[in-house]
């Protein structure tokens, strides 16, 4: 694009492809914006079109906010380090010759194509069920008394569901990652002395590095916003109400739409920091 | 340290036998250069005295211990790869202290070893650069100070100047060959190109589709060479292997002259053709012959100005002392 002309041309040709985006995104940004600075309960029939920044005040004196916040963050972050943990071991064993390679790939790739309703209800009636779920059975079968994972660990139960579907990501990104590390490296460590631990932590674990950053950005703009797992299994009860949800009860549940306007606002700016700021190492990390 | 041994080494990768079962004698100290075309199992061999693939039977001894089944690590060799095989997140001078902070060396001592080596390769200013921040020669040259460090019994070297230009072969082929001088190590040294085989070899393993061919002194080899193979590989330009009337003169299916044992004459000589294409050296000029029978094109080198050109008539004689003959089989006759 060196040109003067295959510039303007090129501007050209993606425009059309910038105005829907911007539409696209605009648009209920926008109008988010101008509901978070009215007072519009519509069942009860209140509007009123400016109240300056009482919705913001209200949202973020709450007790229920920081909460939010921090229910969040523990989510994410318990997911964040199954997928990785889970993720690396899936990858080196993946990469190992076995019998059935193919095969065994796509079924570990597979939960990623279940929708997330559909597999947190799975979770939720196969395997959590109190009374007839896979690990009742599995803790009877043992001689313990069934649990109920749901109620006693709820927090804990939506991040297994969230990172079993996210694991194959972590797998799939950090496989291929594993797959490009010279085997030549591996071998002059062999012969540096370093057995297999050391050449993990010395050679592969930093080859992996970029990859895991990767995988940490992507992953955590996503479970930013998980919804689905959390409406379906506790609907939010028992301190399992994300920022997200936090957001969508005010909006539905309350009926309050400028309040959770500001909610929506507040959620965007905090994930925009967080982006932000996991940019920055991802960026510092691409450059090495 | 460094002798090593090879009895009745056989490595097959399945069904397909690479390398046939071969001794190999390495002495302490020794230049030794496994060469032969690609594909020969030159890396294969390389590998199996590393330890970094398994016999399939026979034993390799290193110091007279047997240590077919011992782990690369604990053979007290060292290895310079083809790709370098730097480790890139680490520094020059990480790089170089690895093998040591593996084997537990006290943290002075690895400072004084890496010192050393720095001096010795030219890298003191770069110990504080990663690997990506080096030019091919400097990332070579930190490969071969990680291998100096460790202290090895033999160093082991696949084409470690392949990815290297023409000049910087040259100097880094005089740069081993005056480590080799000066550590006094065993060293193996794995390539394709002959010229680096006759330049830097104490003696040559000539090897073609895993057998031993012929081994040697570079000398030996181009005054002597056992089969119509090792004439053909050592030796540039090529032998010129003639067959058919020429040859049944000596009594012999197959004779060689090398290029520079051909006298060339306007005039009168043994055989007669036109020449074809004249590539000038300078110093060398090498003209492809063609209308000798039994070998098309016949290679010649004379000094560096001649006067002669595409489809001048000319007229040759090998010098008779420096004739090769060479039986059906392609085994050298005396
Ligand atoms: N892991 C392997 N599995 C099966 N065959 C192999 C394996 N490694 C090498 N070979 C075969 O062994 C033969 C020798 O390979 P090797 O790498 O030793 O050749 P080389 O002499 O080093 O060639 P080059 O000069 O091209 O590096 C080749 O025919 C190759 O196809
Ligand atoms: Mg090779």
């Amino acid at each position: 694009m060196a040109t003067q002309q295959s510039r303007s041309a090129a501007r050209l040709m993606i425009a059309p492809a910038v105005f829907v985006l911007l539409v696209w995104m605009l648009i209920p940004l926008c109008m988010t914006l101008y509901f978070s600075f009215a007072d519009y309960r519509p069942l009860r029939g209140v509007f009123e079109a400016w109240v300056g920044f009482k919705n913001y005040e209200s949202f973020l004196s709450s007790s229920s906010f920081l909460k939010a916040v921090g229910t969040t963050l523990w989510m994410v972050a318990g997911i964040l380090s199954i997928t990785i943990i889970g993720g690396i071991l899936f990858a080196l064993l993946l990469d190992q010759p076995m019998f059935g390679q193919g095969i065994v790939r796509i079924l570990v790739i597979a939960p990623f194509f279940v929708m997330p309703t559909v597999s947190a209800l799975v979770w939720k009636n196969m395997f959590f069920n109190v009374d007839n779920g896979l690990f009742s059975y599995l803790y009877q079968f043992l001689g313990l008394q069934p649990y109920d994972f749901l109620s006693q660990s709820p927090l804990f139960s939506i991040i297994v569901i969230v990172a079993w579907q996210w694991l194959p990501f972590a797998t799939l990104i950090l496989l291929t990652a594993v797959q490009s590390l010279s085997s030549e490296q591996l071998e002059a460590a062999e012969m540096d002395g370093a057995p297999a631990l050391k050449r993990f932590w010395y050679i592969i674990l930093p080859h992996l590095s970029r990859a895991i950053t990767v995988v940490i950005l992507i992953q955590t703009i996503f479970l930013l916003s998980i919804f689905a797992e959390i409406f379906v299994t506790t609907n939010g009860a028992f301190g399992t109400r994300t920022l997200t949800y936090l957001v969508y009860q005010r909006v539905l549940e309350s009926q309050n739409i400028g309040l959770g306007s500001a909610g929506g606002i507040i959620a965007v700016i905090l994930a925009n920091i967080i982006a932000i700021f996991l940019m920055r190492i991802v960026g510092k990390n691409l450059d090495k | 340290m460094g002798r090593i041994q090879l009895k009745q080494v056989k490595k097959a990768f399945g069904d397909v036998v690479v390398i046939p079962p071969l001794d190999l004698d390495i002495k302490e100290g020794e230049f030794v250069v496994f060469v032969g075309p690609s594909g020969c199992g030159k890396s294969t061999l390389l590998r199996l005295i590393a330890g970094l693939e398994d016999t399939t039977s026979g034993t390799i001894e290193i110091d007279g211990q047997d240590a077919t089944s011992v782990p690369p690590a604990k053979r007290g060799l060292a290895m310079v790869f083809q790709s370098y095989a730097l480790y890139p997140h680490m520094s020059v001078r990480k790089n170089i202290a690895f093998p040591m902070k593996m084997a537990g060396v006290d943290q002075a001592e690895q400072n004084r070893r890496i010192d050393a080596a720095a001096a010795a390769l030219n890298l003191t200013d770069y110990l504080d650069r990663r690997p990506g921040q080096l030019s091919g020669g400097q990332r070579q040259r930190v490969a071969i100070g990680r291998a100096i460090v460790r202290e090895p019994a033999a160093f082991l070297f696949d084409e470690p100047l392949s990815n290297l230009d023409a000049a910087l072969r040259v100097g880094m082929r005089m740069e081993i060959s005056e480590l080799h001088k000066k550590l006094d190590t065993t060293m193996i040294y794995v390539t394709h190109d002959q010229v680096e085989a006759m330049t830097m070899a104490d003696k040559i393993v000539v090897l073609q589709a895993g057998v031993i061919e012929q081994v040697g002194t570079p000398l030996e080899l181009y005054r002597t060479p056992r089969n119509k193979f090792v004439a053909g590989f050592i030796g540039s330009p090529k032998m010129n292997l003639i067959e058919g009337s020429a040859a049944a003169q000596h009594g012999v299916h197959t004779i060689g002259i090398r290029p520079e044992h051909i006298d060339i004459s306007k005039t009168e000589g043994l055989w007669q053709g036109t020449v074809g294409v004249a590539e000038h050296l300078g110093s060398d000029t090498f003209l492809y012959i063609h209308g000798v029978e039994g070998c098309d094109p016949l290679t010649v080198r004379v000094g560096g100005e001649v006067d002669m050109h595409h489809g001048d008539t000319v007229f040759l004689s090998p010098q008779m002392e420096h004739l090769h003959k060479f039986d059906a089989q392609g085994l050298r006759v005396e």
